[in-house]
């Protein structure tokens, strides 16, 4: 029976209450613990052999009959008012079919407020000829003094939102039993997702529904935002994204374009394209902001934590949302005495996104290398420091964690850690190499409403329907494989549809590290539904009892011996199948589930040239139960990686008189290359959440890009003596902190006794 | 001017504008969509192809400077053993960058069928990929013909 209940959904750190529809009859109990026949197992990509030959198509080579190209005029200032505004010499040029500006489209603006921002498009026969014909609008500009600095807008009390307050216990009070206290300011900087796949849509009216191709991280959020934006029934909007390449948060959202291509298409009657440059890319989908943390630390002689205080200022840009930079500090460590001010700082900047566990990343550089900067004033064993101060329940409200290994990550970092001396004894010359690490935690539980279905054929094949997403991250084969464990057949033998709001049931976003937790669930409840109905069959035509019978290796099994390939019961439907359903259940209630994890760093660093390498960094997450271990080891190496670029190399810029955004292609803005990777060790206490849905896993999207930036930068301290307080950790950064630390040695030196 | 394009083994015809590139003709006139463009303007390496075995950034090479040259795409090298190495070491993720790099390496393993790790990092640095995948892909090219 289907069950209304209401329930706590969280997606990157955000709580809502909602009601959703739960059938009654979850309660499977979870797998034991450790690989099963399919799931724990490693398993290859299932569409990999399509994305490797190029014939995946992506939303980028979708070519539908008829179908124009969009292109969008953008803001050349960083704040300006069109004091007027011609298209019409864009639409005598050969080819251009329509063309909308700030009056036509709602995400178009005569008021721009930061470089990139879009304010008309044209729709012609090719995207050279759309291109060609923005050069033809006549816009006459009045530029406007910019806000860029966001201390400055602190001042002025620019923000995207009001500042948010926190407190718990009395900090002063805390701050006056401490023997210790290290203070620091901490800055990170701009990140942009730069995913390969460039944002874009197709849209196009068929009969009286909207059909959206999107490279999209979330289909019903999609669907949802456009039927609300045209007041359609959401039925007559179809959302399809069956390969994708690359989102890490951007893509949550139609977006600018997607608005743009359906008002060219009304206007056109033809479908259109509307695809981002790379350049456009860099200005306006979106990025991590940069951050100011002014943090201090409390602490007793014994590395107890007594008093943390933070002020942050997110500097968000012209539009998005103030993330939580002071979750770590707030959430990681048991510290009873605790205050934030986080200021959401609103500028003439191109709008943030959430990028890979957004506010967490640079939270947990801030804090993470403040307990290091503690430990080295305390003289404390930095892994030891944070045993001591380990949360053993919720911070915010005392309620139990689901399930928290992350004293087990710290017993498994133990080995790398370990190495440390004989990394610092690898020193010569001007190289100096040392060890570093850094604590990770973050959401990642899922939850529901999340529904799939189950289909079993006669040749006893299965696939899995649901409209989720794949962006990347290897969701299709982790569905498969649950599928598979629960249908008792092999991986091969079960298929995954999905990315078709038309075309399968609601299914969770693939952000906030939910997609496995969310859909994973309601995947084995459906597969278990079909596998249910097939041992009643089964039990009907061998005239046996069902409770003996079970489903393995493809076959129908029997307690007293008796084996029959399953497409003997299957087949007796010839054509028909048979269908499962299931839904993801509502998140243990008073429970917090969160992920944990810990890394640590080697590092090399020339103290003459500022140069920093990392050679190696060992990762080792609580995410729960791991599906496919093949797949898992790419998602934490990605991270890290990801993490490796936003620690050293990776800053968005831009011009600081006119806010003109300076590193717009790929050779300005430094991605890492395969030469930039170190030597990467995976490891996951893999303990399935006894709390959490009848799998026990979370999220591990996000978890492993968390703590990097931290692990390096101590590693770089440990190496050097030197506290980086600014990331990218350029070679200007790392010689000025060098600086600091030698000048500081020497005052020492110098000091009366 | 129409030009006869030597394209993975067959001839192909195409009377392409002045000024289009190489990968704009394979993309959007031959529907040989495989070949990916990323950034356009050659600093990623996702719209790779081969020249007479040499990997080019079919983005920023005009289709008329092309000549009798043989283009090899990805679509001309779905058998190689590359495609499995890739599939079955996880070196790719979203996969856009993916046939891209598996160009690359083509020409590298036929240059050189044992190539060091570091010769793979020189060889590969040319072609980015945001998910980071780029462990795997080491593997997948020190490990091609397994």
């Amino acid at each position: 029976m289907a069950r209304l209940i209401k329930t706590e959904k969280e997606v990157e750190g955000r709580y809502s209450e909602q009601w959703v529809v739960v059938e009654d009859d979850d309660a499977l109990d979870q797998w034991p613990q450790g690989p099963g026949a399919v799931v724990g197992k490693p398993a290859t990509r299932q569409d990999g052999p399509q994305r490797a030959r190029g014939q995946a198509i992506y939303t980028a080579d979708l070519q539908l009959p008829g179908m124009l190209h969009a292109a969008v005029l953008r803001s050349p200032h960083a704040r300006a008012r069109a004091e007027k505004m011609d298209l019409s010499p864009a639409l005598e040029l050969p080819g251009v079919l329509g063309a909308i500006g700030p009056d036509d489209c709602h995400v178009l603006q005569s008021e721009p407020g930061y470089h990139g921002a879009p304010v008309a498009a044209v729709a012609a026969d090719s995207f050279a000829r759309a291109r060609e014909a923005l050069a033809a609008i006549e816009v006459e500009w009045e530029e406007l003094e910019p806000l860029l600095d966001p201390e400055e807008a602190v001042r002025r009390e620019s923000f995207v939102s009001d500042p948010r307050r926190y407190d718990r216990g009395d900090v002063e009070a805390g701050f006056a039993q401490a023997d210790v206290i290290v203070e620091a300011e901490y800055r990170t900087q701009t990140v942009l997702h730069n995913s390969m796949e460039t944002h874009q849509s197709v849209c196009r009216w068929e009969g009286d529904t909207l059909e959206v191709y999107i490279s999209t991280q979330f289909i019903w959020g999609v669907r949802a935002s456009i039927a609300e934006q045209l007041e359609l029934p959401p039925d007559r909007v179809r959302v399809v994204c069956n390969y994708m390449g690359g989102g890490f948060g951007s893509k949550n959202s139609p977006g600018d374009y997607t608005y743009i291509a359906i008002a060219l298409a009304g206007k056109t009657g033809r479908p259109v394209r509307c695809a981002l440059t790379r350049r456009e890319e860099n200005l306006a989908t979106g990025n991590r902001n940069a951050t100011i943390q002014r943090l201090r630390a409390g602490a007793r002689s014994d590395g107890t934590l007594v008093a943390l205080d933070a002020e942050y200022v997110n500097a968000v840009g012209w539009t998005g949302w103030s993330g939580p930079t002071y979750g770590p500090l707030e959430m990681l460590y048991a510290c009873d005495n605790v205050r934030t001010l986080t200021y959401g700082a609103k500028l003439n900047l191109p709008p943030n996104a959430a990028f890979r566990a957004p506010g967490f990343v640079e939270g947990t550089y801030g804090l993470e290398c403040l307990l290091d900067e503690l430990a080295a004033r305390l003289e404390l064993d930095p892994l030891a420091l944070r045993r001591r101060n380990h949360a053993d329940q919720d911070l915010e409200d005392g309620r139990p964690f689901s399930s928290k290994k992350l004293l087990e990550c710290y017993d498994r970092a133990e080995e790398h850690w370990a190495r440390r001396d004989e990394v610092r004894a690898r020193s010569e010359g001007s190289v100096r190499r040392g060890t570093g690490l850094a604590s990770q935690i973050w959401y990642g539980g899922g939850g529901p409403p999340s529904y799939a279905g189950v289909r079993v054929s006669s040749d006893g094949s299965a696939t899995v329907l649901t409209a989720m997403q794949d962006i990347g991250t290897g969701t299709r084969t982790a569905m498969a494989q649950i599928a598979a464990e629960e249908l008792g057949l092999p991986v091969e033998r079960v298929r995954v549809s999905l990315g078709d709001s038309a075309r399968g049931t609601y299914a969770s976003v693939s952000a906030g590290s939910s997609t496995t937790p969310s859909m994973g669930p309601a995947v084995r409840a459906a597969a278990a539904d079909a596998a249910r109905q097939i041992l009643e069959i089964a039990a009907q035509r061998f005239d046996l009892e069902q409770r003996v019978l079970s489903l393995r290796d493809g076959r129908v099994v029997s307690a007293d011996g008796g084996s029959w390939p399953l497409e003997e019961i299957t087949g007796l439907l010839e054509d028909a199948q048979i269908t499962g359903r299931g839904s993801r259940g509502p998140n243990p209630a008073g429970m917090r589930v969160l992920t944990f994890g810990v890394q640590v760093a080697d590092v090399a660093v020339d103290v003459e040239t500022g140069e920093v390498t990392v050679e190696r960094i060992a990762a080792i997450h609580d995410i729960g139960r791991v599906i496919n271990p093949l797949g898992a080891r790419s998602q934490v190496e990605g991270g890290i990686i990801q993490g490796v670029g936003h620690t050293l190399s990776e800053e968005r810029m831009f011009d600081p008189a006119s806010g003109t955004i300076l590193t717009q292609t790929l050779d300005a803005y430094k991605l890492p290359t395969i030469a930039d990777v170190p030597e990467i060790a995976v490891d996951f206490p893999d303990i399935p959440d006894e709390h959490l849905t009848n799998l026990g896993s979370k999220g591990l999207g996000e978890p492993p890009i968390v703590p990097t930036a931290a692990a390096i930068v101590n590693a770089i301290r440990d190496a050097t003596g030197a506290d980086v307080r600014s990331l990218p950790v350029s070679r200007e950064e790392m010689l000025r902190a060098l600086r600091e630390a030698r000048e500081r040695e020497k005052k020492l030196a110098t000091a009366p006794a | 001017m129409v030009l006869s394009l030597r394209i993975n083994g067959s001839v192909r015809e195409v009377d392409p504008p002045v000024g289009r590139t190489l990968a704009e003709t394979l993309r959007d006139d031959l529907g040989l969509t495989g070949t990916k463009i990323a950034c356009g303007e050659g600093h990623c390496g996702a719209c790779t192809v081969q020249l007479d075995g040499s990997p080019v950034l079919s983005c920023i090479t005009l289709v008329h400077t092309v000549g009798d040259r043989e283009v090899t795409t990805i679509e001309g090298l779905q058998d190689h053993p590359l495609v499995d190495a890739f599939v079955r070491t996880d070196a790719l993720q979203c996969g856009f960058c993916t046939p891209g790099q598996i160009v690359s390496a083509a020409a590298l393993v036929e240059a050189d069928p044992e190539p060091t790790a570091e010769r793979v990092r020189h060889a590969m640095a040319g072609n980015l990929c945001r998910c980071g995948a780029y462990s795997r892909i080491e593997e997948a090219v020190l490990t091609w013909r397994d």
